[in-house]
């Protein structure tokens, strides 16, 4: 069987039509929103803060998405798994979006950054370190060692380029197999350097991902809370959004008559984790909320009381709020537990799709009530930007699916994905 | 005793090569296969012998629901009803610091309940005395056990397994059920099996 796969033309029409439509929504913005004006007063005049917030959270939410991708790639290959290599060439097609992501998200942040944009970032205001200041503030002030915009550019530049760097050199290793047959001996050599070069990208995965990134980008917006468990829910949220892209591109190779090895014990095994990982994102949402809730101190509370409201008043993101748990736990939970549900290709693409949007408003929900506030919205140019970054990753992934053979035909474990079943 | 005094053909193979194709055989001709007892899961054998899906983790889910109403029930009868305590100025009904015991009787629930439920489906208990076909069955050998019938002729059978590649072939007798239920497993006719 050919296992070179050709973009069918309705592949490219949506995804040109989808980054069409992005940069439409994000000229429009450019124009209409004055993005490099700077709001005289907290709460005025949100247009351009409105721009950067959803650049932000859309930049931000779709590169940990791809990236998850060469994680889950790293770990299986770490645990010695056996059985992604029927789809592994999926999982490499989308971490390799990374660098595309990563430049155009490095460039919103400079900008968010170096534009001294004090109302995405309140640290950034250099009154706020300054003792002689009227608007100085210990709090932010005491985290200046690690909040500053120097110590932010570097980190998060270094971050991006390793990312890239290690996934490229975890891509061009699996590319190196199409060329030979392994015998036993080089097989085992290769899978050791592979492992190697596997576990150096989890480790940086969790100095970033799970620890940095996440206090930098996004825990950094509401500066003078934090919580121990952000980056974690950050990880959870993006990783099984990730495992459920990796779905819908295997479903539709699939659909389309490649992934010739793939079956459902495959499908089956990638639900079984986004079904996992659906409860374990819940179990931090909600270790994280009840820790806040129970101890009640109100420099904690305060992140909640943004969102939610208090008994008398309602927050603006109450719904959202409410809406988010719903479609990323209970739906999970109550749809994707059957074992017939894993293996029906239809509600797994249905599923992987909710938890997509669900974690993409979860994000919404954590960028939006400490920028905008009451003033955010949920339109047309809120879900054209997140279009882009949608077009954008399907051109990437159907670049590196066309060019590359869908078969990691030579990887010394194929034929255990072959016979794999749960 | 659901199950009364059966006879059996048992043999005993030492390869898991041979022993799938001689499961298939077996069943192919028509044979009963009472069970088959192997020293660690053998994946794919239960669906070589036909036996249906275990219905025990529906089981589980009913169990799981079952502790997740009895503790959101208890709970809130309790704090709110019956004994309503100011613990640190919450509200009665609050539901956040609920949810680690509503979530542990969930899984306590769905675990004793499994437990126990897996232990009747294998007719397992304290006291009750289970035949062993073959004390190597624990150790190294797979001990396919064959139903015998009025109509079975046990030497055509026996015959049958020798030829299957069975390494000691025997005839036993045993008592089969203890309780309310058939001991018996579900299981398809070969001749129900897709690609006949």
């Amino acid at each position: 069987m050919n296992h070179n796969f050709e973009l069918p033309g309705s592949y490219k029409k949506w995804t040109y039509g989808l980054i069409i439509a992005g940069v439409a929504a994000v000229l429009y913005g450019f124009i209409m929103y004055h993005p490099f004006t700077h709001p005289a007063h907290h709460g005025q005049d949100t247009d351009s803060t409105r721009f950067w917030a959803v650049l932000l959270q859309n930049s931000v939410y779709w590169l940990l998405v791809v990236n998850a991708a060469m994680f889950f790639l790293c770990v299986t290959t770490m645990a010695m798994g056996g059985w992604q290599i029927a789809f592994r060439r999926v999982t490499e097609a989308i971490s390799s979006v990374v660098p595309i992501l990563g430049v155009l998200n490095l460039v919103i942040l400079m900008a968010i950054v170096w534009g001294g944009r004090t109302d995405i970032y309140h640290w950034l205001d250099p009154n706020v370190t300054n003792p002689a200041s009227p608007s100085y503030d210990s709090i932010l002030a005491g985290k200046s060692g690690f909040l500053n915009a120097k110590f932010f550019t570097i980190w998060s530049v270094l971050t991006v380029a390793l990312w890239w760097l290690l996934g490229k050199k975890m891509r061009s290793m699996s590319l190196e197999t199409d060329k030979a047959q392994m015998d036993y001996e080089t097989g085992k050599k290769w899978i050791w350097k592979n492992t190697v070069w596997a576990s150096l990208f989890t480790v940086f995965f969790g100095l970033t991902v799970a620890s940095t990134i996440p206090w930098l980008w996004l825990m950094s917006i509401d500066a003078h809370w934090y919580s121990t468990m952000y980056s974690w829910y950050t990880f959870a949220s993006t990783f099984v959004s990730g495992l459920s892209l990796m779905a819908l591109y295997i479903i539709y190779l699939k659909n389309r008559g490649q992934l010739e090895y793939v079956t459902d014990e495959h499908l089956h095994d990638v639900g079984k984790f986004m079904f996992a990982f659906s409860v374990f994102w819940t179990y931090l949402w909600f270790s994280q909320y009840m820790l806040i809730w129970y101890s009640n101190q109100p420099e904690e509370t305060k992140y909640f009381i943004e969102r939610i409201g208090t008994v008398d008043k309602s927050g603006p993101f109450r719904g959202i709020f409410f809406f988010n748990l719903i479609i990323n736990f209970i739906c999970p939970l109550l749809i994707l537990m059957k074992k017939s549900s894993k293996r029906n290709w239809t509600l797994m693409t249905f599923m992987a799709v909710l938890i997509i949007f669900g974690h993409w408003i979860d994000f919404y929900q954590m960028v939006m009530p400490g920028t905008l506030h009451e003033h955010a919205e949920l339109m047309p140019f809120e879900f054209g930007v997140a279009a882009l970054f949608i077009g954008l990753i399907m051109w990437g992934t159907g670049n590196y699916l066309s060019k590359h053979s869908l078969l990691a035909k030579n990887h010394p474990f194929l034929k255990e994905s072959m016979i794999h079943h749960t | 005793m659901a199950g009364g005094i059966k006879k059996f053909v048992v043999g005993a193979f030492d390869d898991e090569k041979v022993l799938f194709p001689a499961v298939k055989n077996v069943r192919k001709a028509g044979y009963k296969i009472h069970d088959v007892y192997t020293p660690f899961p053998i994946h794919g054998l239960d669906h070589a012998m036909g036996i249906r899906e275990t219905s025990l983790h529906t089981a589980g889910f009913i169990y799981a629901i079952t502790g997740t109403t009895t503790a959101l029930g208890c709970i809130s009868w309790i704090l709110t009803k019956d004994w309503p305590l100011n613990i640190g100025g919450k509200p009665h009904f609050s539901l956040p610091a609920w949810i680690p015991i509503t979530f542990e009787l969930t899984v306590l629930f769905s675990a004793v309940g499994m437990v126990l439920t897996f232990c009747y489906l294998c007719q397992l208990s304290p006291f009750v005395k289970k035949h062993h076909f073959h004390p190597r069955a624990t150790d190294d050998l797979f001990i396919m056990a064959i139903e015998c019938t009025d109509k079975t002729n046990d030497a055509e059978v026996q015959n049958f397994l020798q030829n299957a590649g069975a390494k000691e072939i025997n005839v036993q007798v045993a008592e089969t059920g203890w309780w309310i239920g058939t001991y018996d497993k579900e299981q398809k006719l070969y001749a129900d099996e897709k690609g006949y």
